[in-house]
């Protein structure tokens, strides 16, 4: 192996400061929730302090949007939005360093990928949308498709800045305006996402962002006067809210979790397959609701392939997010670690083969060396679950069919991956994959004209492309 | 007037192709808008459902890999037997429905062309909601609408005949299969729509059609766990945030109608596309 000397980009470039606070009606302002301390994964040290919503904060954000909606984003030409869409994708554009290593700082995801992924596919989403905003009309929901009001939108902790843009670029590009409540664990990137939207000058109340904890979802999904609501996240809170909206007029979308299979034929290049197994299930320390987490391997290749398979995990760089030359950072929260912990000790208990990489760990800071398990039947837990960690689980079929059958045993549905040099293979379990995005001799690709988005219980709706648009208006 | 004694028919259940009594052995009667008994129609029970959900999952596969082309034409073919059938059922509607003979009579004609609307769909879909990606990389990326699965559709109460088939068509269209409760008042156009259905190509299990009581059975189809999407038109206004729980247990696409739809208008593609997923497939480009 490599040594590397450390080459850490500098924490400086963050601009981090010691508070923040939310905003509201185009101003940053305190919220009278309880405040929040967000941590940094990869070291546990506090890294400011967040204000959070209360209820009537909720309230105020959700009644900010309104009155935009009413006054101002409704009534706006489209090509006027357009505008401000694409003064924000090239503000992210040009904050991109800030924004890359402030995400590295509060998520714990190295600063490869949130240099080279999360923040330039965050601005090409505005870039992408911003184009929509003014040719509705030619998206194939009629001539003249309206909005449906006040969006009210819950991300996850694991892309933040990406998935806020996921949820507020097609909301705006649609008329609608927006109160977005970004994790709790990972506020910092959409409060400065909301300043960028500050200096872009949007109208007042057009975006709104929340930080809090659960129950400033709850509220925000549940508030009476929001018209839409957009969730990513587990499967087990995306049932919670589509039950709480049940006999409500509220448009609802949502994008949950998975686990996909990954499966590699006996004549699929071997070394390309490594690449994208690794990419598919430790890009982003597997925190990804589509990871390939389920790797289903033709029988008669399995050995070599698990054998080359340890041999490319065990060059993997766990450690400093902001070192440039790492490729697995930090866990995000210490809860999110105990429950890999909790998992893969299921996995041993279950009789699966366990293998460690024997990379070195940080001494502090919440870090799981990547991990494979062997020997996996599809009735353990490690074959069921979504882990969102580091951890593969090895599985073997003889036949297509096999293959199919196999990767379709689940209640999930969000990805699949297909390893072969026969392309009539390919578009035959392409076809027979019960999940809305297919990689084919790749995996983990991600673009705003794509659809992106899940069958069954990994949730419904799509983001991306001319049918993401569907969640923003009223058709 | 013939002193002969009518052949009366006995109104059974649709499922997996068959045409079997509902497994409770219970019925229930049958009025026409006056009031005047027409016949016993099967009273169908959660057993009933959940075989007609096996049946329906088990056409999936044949149904949803059929060409679109062959689907196209399976639907036409129930345009034409349906045509050949219409003053049966222009009969049947105006019995059921309690309108004079003159609309019965443009409800069915409507009905009949509502499956040729349909039938055309089948290989458009694709080509209107589908797309190629131009994505930023040297991929190739295409999104192509596929049927959700096994959908429950509680079929309109009013309207026994045009509103029914405006909710089966759309689901099929696009290769779905379905188990349908019908009309609990006016069930017997739907199980006659049954014949229609079996003598048309549509292979069996594809459609499933239960009579009975739709507050009973819609909440175990609500949380039937082999089930992928729910069609709420024709629940009763008090059940239908229960049904929508239900469903959220599994996590199903629910089709929430505005109250009243007016089935005699065309269309457009909203019931099309409230079934079908979207899945995106992406290659690397390269020598």
């Amino acid at each position: 192996m490599w040594e590397y000397a450390p080459a850490p980009e500098s924490r400086d470039i963050a601009n981090l400061k010691p508070s923040y606070k939310m905003f509201v009606d185009g101003k940053f302002v305190e919220g009278t929730g309880e405040p929040l301390k967000t941590v940094n994964p990869a070291t546990e040290e506090v890294l400011a302090e967040v204000s959070t919503a209360s209820q009537s904060d909720v309230d105020t954000a959700v009644k900010a949007a309104r009155k935009a909606y009413d006054r101002v984003w409704s009534k706006m030409p489209g090509s006027e939005r357009a505008k401000y869409i694409y003064r924000i994708a090239r503000q992210i554009q040009e904050r991109g360093r800030e924004l890359a290593v402030l995400e590295s700082l509060d998520n714990g995801k190295p600063i490869k990928e949130s240099r080279d992924v999360d923040v330039p596919t965050a601005a090409s989403h505005f870039f992408y949308h911003a184009g929509w905003a003014d040719k509705l009309g030619y998206a194939g929901y009629g001539p003249d498709p309206q909005p449906l009001g006040v969006a009210g939108q819950v991300i996850p902790w694991n892309f933040p800045l990406l998935m806020a843009a996921w949820k507020i670029a097609p909301a705006l590009a649609c008329g609608n305006t927006v109160v977005l409540k970004p994790a709790e664990t990972t506020p910092l990137t959409a409060l400065v996402l909301a300043d960028v939207i500050q200096q872009c000058d949007l109208p007042p109340g057009v975006v709104n962002i929340i930080p809090g904890a659960g129950d400033v979802g709850a509220a925000l999904v549940g508030h009476e006067d929001v018209n839409k609501v957009a969730f990513t996240g587990s499967t087990d809170v995306g049932k919670v809210i589509q039950g709480r909206l049940a006999g409500t007029s509220k448009k609802l979308t949502l994008e949950l979790g998975g686990k996909a299979a990954n499966i590699v034929f006996d004549d699929a290049p071997l070394d390309q397959a490594v690449e994208g197994i690794v990419n598919g299930i430790f890009f982003n320390q597997g925190h990804v609701c589509c990871a390939g987490s389920r790797l289903l391997v033709q029988e008669s290749i399995a050995d070599e392939l698990v054998e080359k398979l340890h041999a490319r995990v065990s060059t993997l760089r766990v450690g400093d997010p902001l070192d440039k030359n790492t490729d697995v950072g930090a866990i995000n929260s210490r809860e999110q670690l105990t429950r890999i912990k909790e998992l893969t000790e299921s996995g041993d208990a279950e009789g699966a083969q366990r293998w460690t990489s024997s990379c070195p760990l940080p001494d502090k800071g919440f870090f799981f060396a990547p991990t494979v398990f062997s020997n996996v039947s599809q009735a353990m837990r490690i074959a069921r679950e979504e882990i969102f960690g580091p951890v593969l689980s090895v599985l073997t079929f003889r036949t297509p069919e096999e293959a199919v059958a196999k990767a379709n045993n689940t209640p999930y549905g969000l990805s699949a991956g297909i390893w072969t040099e026969k392309g009539s293979r390919i578009l035959w379990m392409a076809q027979r994959m019960r999940a809305g995005v297919v990689w084919s001799n790749t995996f983990n690709r991600f673009d705003p004209t794509a659809p992106f988005g899940g069958y069954q219980e990994s949730g419904f709706g799509r983001e991306g492309g001319r049918t993401g648009l569907e969640a923003y208006l009223d058709v | 007037m013939s002193d002969r004694l009518t052949v009366a028919k006995t109104y059974k259940l649709y499922i997996g192709g068959k045409f079997p009594r509902s497994e409770s052995g219970r019925s229930y009667p049958v009025a026409d808008a006056k009031g005047t008994f027409l016949a016993n129609a099967a009273q169908g029970s959660r057993k009933d459902a959940r075989d007609a959900v096996a049946a329906a999952r088990k056409a999936f596969d044949a149904w949803s890999g059929a060409t679109a082309y062959n689907r196209g034409q399976v639907l036409y073919r129930v345009a034409e037997v349906l045509e050949g059938r219409r003053e049966q059922f222009i009969s049947e509607v105006a019995t059921s429905e309690g309108v004079p003979a003159k609309k019965a009579q443009s409800l069915v004609d409507t009905a009949i062309d509502r499956w040729v609307w349909y039938a055309g769909w089948t290989d458009k879909i694709a080509a209107v909601l589908g797309s190629s990606n131009p994505v930023a990389g040297p991929y190739f990326s295409f999104s192509t609408p596929e049927p959700t699965g096994v959908v429950a559709v509680l079929a309109p109460q009013q309207s026994s005949l045009l509103g029914l088939v405006s909710v089966i068509a759309p689901v099929i269209a696009s290769g779905n299969t379905c188990v349908v409760i019908t009309s609990q008042d006016r069930p017997l156009p739907a199980i006659t729509l049954s014949e229609v259905l079996a003598t048309s190509d549509v292979p069996g299990g594809v459609v499933n059609i239960i009579t009975g009581r739709t507050a009973e059975i819609a909440p175990w189809l609500a949380s039937h766990a082999d089930v992928n999407a729910l069609d709420l038109t024709g629940a009763p206004d008090s059940l239908r945030a229960d049904l929508e729980r239900a469903a959220a247990g599994t996590v199903k696409r629910v089709l929430r109608t505005k109250p009243n739809e007016d089935f005699t208008a065309t269309p457009d593609m909203s019931r099309l596309r409230a079934y079908l997923e979207t899945k995106t497939v992406w290659h690397p480009m390269g020598v």
